[in-house]
């Protein structure tokens, strides 16, 4: 790996189903605390969803509300969030300086479906159909929404990355950094995805969508019972620095990017391939100078799939199987998955493990799948392992995009 | 619907669109973007509102009618007459 400058995390923004901020998502992690419930969305009926609460008119009029999407929202929370939470001011870094890379799984899917809906309405008269489609539409919107509220005039777009994303956008920061093309990077992920009926229904169509009565419990990866996934909304940005500017200033460095790998199945359009993520994760180790060992948190993707979790365990086992140092953990069997957020803000809720040296646990796992026995995996209660100096966080997504972020301790 | 029930309905429409603004201090006669912060996709909205919920159509080169409350009452009077204030607001 070229000579090129060290990335740290100086400030976190989230909006979580169970959680606002960081120190409340965390405590409800180690509480096991779930943050899906039922939920119902047009056409498709009941169902359940990881449903963020945060108060969106703290950045935002209820004009500019009304103005941008639900994804937009969310990035300008989370954005808001993370630089208040950094003590950086977009002043003193120069706001043609600062970067915004937002990973999304999809984006403009919820307002199609509501233009569709509307001009329904009226015939479909196409003259219905509002003028704000395009700029609620166009992939940068979340980003674009986030530069527009925080007056930032550096670069923005959108990462697609399908669930990967969160994880993408994350990466994208660090390399612009890395490059100089600017001195400050918001970035990670977020997804609105609960507004589009369609991903419940495509999800359902696919035979994975999960169910269980009791709403905190469907999401259940690696438990024998487990039917799919639950489709949540949320975010998580980062602001990311280099390391040394972070110094200069005094800035609190929660974690360093210490590498990472992006690689391609090149297999299937939905199904993934375990032998492709074997590989990242033992290429992000590479990159990262790190052996199994090194690693003490391994944050899963599993999504509650029956076959997809499988598959991925079979990967982790592959790499980490003999690694006595390494605890294997999963957040979405509390938020659910929430997409382009995913990757970002599942990293977020195993960062406070450096401090507290707690690994959150995976919850509702009732009878752990043979299948999914993996050394090391923390299973419904949280595990004090004394010291955490790394995480490994995965995220996959569909047309076989996988990604594997290493973060360490400073 | 009277001119000030014509009035009545565009304030609606507005307070819809710009919900943060207090529409109750507005000079009837002057300019509404020198009153309150519209910019020309308000416009659009308060067009597209026109059409959804009255039904009536305002075309491109008429959206200069609709540039204070009281040019919006003298323009859309005649095709409001006969129609049923609705507040969405009230």
């Amino acid at each position: 790996m070229p000579d090129l400058p060290r990335i740290v995390i100086t400030g976190i923004g989230l909006a979580s189903p169970n959680g606002n901020n960081l120190a409340e998502y965390r405590r409800n992690l180690l509480a096991g605390v779930s943050g899906v419930q039922p939920y119902e969305i047009r056409y498709f009926g009941k169902t359940v969803a990881g449903v963020c609460h945060f108060e969106a008119t703290r950045y935002q009029s209820r004009k500019a509300l009304r103005r941008g999407t639900r994804a937009g929202s969310v990035a300008i929370y989370c954005a808001n969030e993370a630089l208040k939470d950094s003590g950086a001011a977009l002043d003193t870094v120069g706001r043609d300086r600062v970067g915004v890379y937002v990973g999304t799984t999809e984006h403009g899917n919820v307002e199609t479906e509501e233009q569709i809906y509307e001009v329904s309405q009226y015939g479909y008269d196409l003259s219905y159909w509002s003028h704000h489609h395009n700029p609620r539409t166009v992939a940068n919107n979340p980003a674009g929404e986030v530069t527009l509220n925080m007056g930032v005039t550096g670069p923005h777009y959108a990462v697609g990355g399908a669930c990967a994303g969160g994880n993408l956008g994350i990466i994208q920061g660090a390399q612009m950094l890395q490059l100089g093309e600017v001195d400050f990077a918001i970035a990670g992920g977020v997804s609105e995805s609960i507004h589009t009926f369609g991903i419940f229904a495509s999800f359902k169509a696919e035979g994975a969508l999960g169910e269980h009565l009791d709403a905190t419990r469907v999401s259940r990866p690696f438990d024998k019972s487990r039917n799919g996934i639950v489709v949540s909304e949320g975010g998580c940005l980062y602001t990311l620095e280099r390391y040394e500017d972070a110094v200069r200033r005094g800035a609190r460095i929660y974690a360093e990017l210490a590498g990472w790998h992006v690689n391609s199945d090149a297999a299937d359009f939905v199904l993934p391939l375990p032998e492709r993520q074997q590989q990242c994760m033992e290429a992000a180790l590479r990159r990262s100078g790190m052996g199994p060992e090194d690693i003490h948190i391994v944050s899963t993707h599993a999504t509650s799939t029956p076959q997809g979790d499988i598959q991925e365990c079979g990967a982790v086992r592959a790499v980490f199987g003999e690694s006595k140092t390494t605890h294997i953990n999963n957040t979405k069997s509390y938020i659910g998955h929430t997409m382009g957020a995913a990757g970002a803000i599942e990293l977020a809720g195993n960062l406070p493990s450096f401090e507290d040296g707690v690994v959150h646990p995976t919850i509702n796992v009732e009878e752990l799948d043979p299948e999914c026995e993996v050394r090391g995996l923390v299973l419904n209660e949280p595990r004090h392992v004394g010291r955490v100096d790394t995480i490994l966080n995965l995220s996959f997504g569909m047309l076989g995009i996988n990604s594997a972020l290493v973060v360490k301790r400073l | 619907m009277t001119k000030d029930e014509v009035k009545e309905a565009v304030k609606d429409i507005i307070a819809t669109i710009a919900p943060d603004e207090d529409l109750e201090v507005l000079d009837h006669g002057k300019l509404l973007r020198d009153q309150i912060e519209l910019d020309s996709m308000d416009f659009l909205d308060i067009v597209m509102e026109l059409r959804k919920r009255y039904g009536v159509q305002v075309p491109e080169e008429d959206y200069k009618e609709l540039a204070s409350l009281n040019s919006c009452a003298e323009y859309l009077f005649p095709k409001m007459a006969s129609l049923e204030l609705k507040l969405l607001n009230a």
